[in-house]
């Protein structure tokens, strides 16, 4: 049976990643699942300087899903990599670095910074975070600044880099084919989507932030949507992500024209998911009698 | 011995119409939980609720541990219906206990409402050295006292009416007693969990007077293990993580 899979030059084990902002730095999960045996770990957002994030409460639960405002809390690039890094490499497992930066140029820097780090695989560019201040947003609502950025991001890295598209968009083909145009190995599909909770009796938002990012299975159907677009709009490999519970779940978005699938808000209900969905694929494929997980992108039956 | 395992529901009994007391014991040796820890419970297997629930160790039983709760939410409402006998995951012990006091160091420990969950098995732990104020606002919400007997050097019990106990907070309680106090508590360490107003008087009451205080906070949770940053405090060194850096922080640190 064939797991591995590739996001351009990075080949992959098996095709279970972690999404980011939903595993730390992969250490908080190391006592209850063994690291080595995921395709990627993809870190929590990392950004040049340390980032103090959004005060409290920054996280609600609502139906069959989670709002959350973090705000992008993170300890910066230069102690990931003196306090963090020594810890990841000891897995076989792709370390995959998620970051963001507020101008073009911060992004640019902080890519610099991360490519010539031993036991960095990869690369994510956040440009699609809901909890930062308007005008941010723009980096992945904007095809324009999305291929701005990506491209200058491109010209300094060679390591595989995917984009995090934005749910909360139009069209998001359009913002894929940005992406793929200005040099983007691969996209992840989808960030959360922007929401808001209400208490009726205070009249208060629930978030301190009054809105935050909707993750969970609540939006998985959109994700699959969204990912089934994408599919037709780019040739690139494709990380689907929303929602994933199971097995089950993952190989929906394969067939929707995913290459690999990660999971995210399910860490937090049970934090050896991961691992779980990996073994419920590997069973499902069995069961079906698959032999290449590859086989299975993009294979929708669809009219 | 894992963190990560499942328990068996032994008794989940009402101890009042509100609460609940919870007995599990757990199919594998467990990690030995410290007073002021926590579990994170699956409360239902399906998508809805969907994340665990944080609970306070409430009390160490031979083959396990026990869990009061109060009745409150979905989750909470899902828990109390669950029967003897069914299996549940869940996560734990999480977070940093209460530190204990120095041998020459009095105990003054204080629960405001289901605060009592979490400092009951400190109560225990100090071996009637403590000094226990229990506060609520109606006197049908105070509970396990007849459990408590013998436990503590002394029990101050406060409630709003005054239908138990002294009338008036647990606040006003421990000012009385730090005003005449006598003699007896040289130095005194102040341990506390419940409602958020009281922490924030008590931990005023402390810092003024220079007393060292243990407060057990409360915020929103997802993982429960430091992953998600949704649990944050703010403390003089940022904000900090309640399930990893906490649930106990010392008062002084803490930026109200």
């Amino acid at each position: 049976m064939n797991l591995s899979v590739s996001i351009g030059s990075l080949k992959l084990k098996n095709p279970v990643m972690t999404a980011s902002g939903t595993f730390g730095y992969g250490e908080e999960y190391a006592e209850f699942i063994d690291l080595g045996r995921l395709g990627a770990v993809v870190v929590k957002g990392l950004s040049l300087s340390p980032k103090e994030g959004n005060p409290p409460p920054r996280i609600v639960e609502t139906a069959a899903g989670m709002l959350n405002a973090i705000g992008l809390q993170n300890i910066g690039i230069e102690r990931f990599i003196s306090e963090k890094i020594p810890f990841l490499k000891t897995y076989d497992t792709a370390v995959i670095v998620n970051f963001f930066g507020d101008s073009v140029e911060e992004y640019v820097l902080a890519a610099e910074k991360l490519s010539s780090v031993k036991g960095v695989h990869g690369l994510e560019m956040n440009i699609s975070c809901p909890n930062k201040q308007a005008g941010w947003c723009v980096f992945g609502t904007d095809p324009k600044v999305t291929r701005e950025v990506v491209s200058a991001v491109r010209k300094k890295t060679s390591l595989p880099l995917i984009v995090k598209l934005s749910p909360n968009v139009t069209d998001i083909g359009l913002m894929a084919k940005a992406a793929e145009e200005a040099g983007a190995d691969a996209v992840s599909v989808i960030n959360t989507i922007t929401g808001m909770a209400v208490d009726a009796r205070t009249r208060r938002p629930k978030l301190a932030n009054i809105t935050g990012g909707l993750s969970g299975p609540a939006i998985k159907p959109i994700a699959l949507r969204m990912v089934y677009e994408v599919y037709k709009s780019v040739r690139i490999p494709i990380i689907g992500m929303g929602g994933i519970m199971s097995g089950e779940d993952a190989v929906e978005f394969l067939l929707a024209g995913a290459t690999a699938v990660a999971v995210g808000t399910a860490n937090f209900v049970r934090p050896t998911a991961a691992v779980e969905v990996l073994d419920d694929i590997i069973h499902f494929m069995e069961t079906e009698r698959i032999e290449d997980i590859r086989s299975l992108t993009g294979t929708l039956h669809a009219g | 011995m894992s963190r990560s395992f499942k328990a068996e529901i032994r008794e989940n009994r009402p101890v009042n119409s509100n609460h609940n007391l919870l007995t599990l014991a757990p199919l594998d040796i467990m990690v030995e939980p410290r007073p002021g820890q926590f579990y994170m419970l699956e409360i239902s297997r399906g998508l809805d609720p969907l994340l665990k629930r944080a609970f306070s160790l409430f009390r160490r039983t031979s083959d396990g541990f026990q869990i009061l709760y109060r009745i409150k939410g979905k989750g909470t409402s899902i828990l109390r219906e669950l029967k003897e006998g069914t299996l549940i995951s869940l996560l734990g012990p999480l977070g940093n206990g209460y530190p204990l006091p120095a041998e020459n160091q009095a105990a003054l420990v204080i629960a405001g409402g289901i605060g009592i969950a979490s400092v009951f098995s400190l109560v225990e732990k100090l071996e009637k050295k403590a000094h226990l104020f229990y506060g609520a606002r109606l006197g049908d919400e105070i509970f396990m006292t007849d459990e408590m007997s013998g436990r503590y050097r002394e029990l101050i019990v406060c409630t709003d009416d005054g239908s138990c106990g002294r009338k008036g907070t647990v606040v006003d309680a421990l000012n009385d007693f730090l005003g005449h106090a006598s003699l007896e508590v040289r130095e005194p360490v102040i341990y506390a969990c419940g409602p958020q107003p009281m922490l924030r008087e008590i931990s005023r009451i402390a810092v003024a007077k220079g007393i060292t205080a243990y407060l057990s906070l409360e915020e929103h949770m997802a993982c429960g293990i430091g992953a998600c940053l949704g649990c944050v405090v703010k403390t003089k060194d940022g904000y900090r993580r309640v399930c990893k850096e906490g649930p106990v922080f010392e008062a002084g640190e803490i930026v109200w």
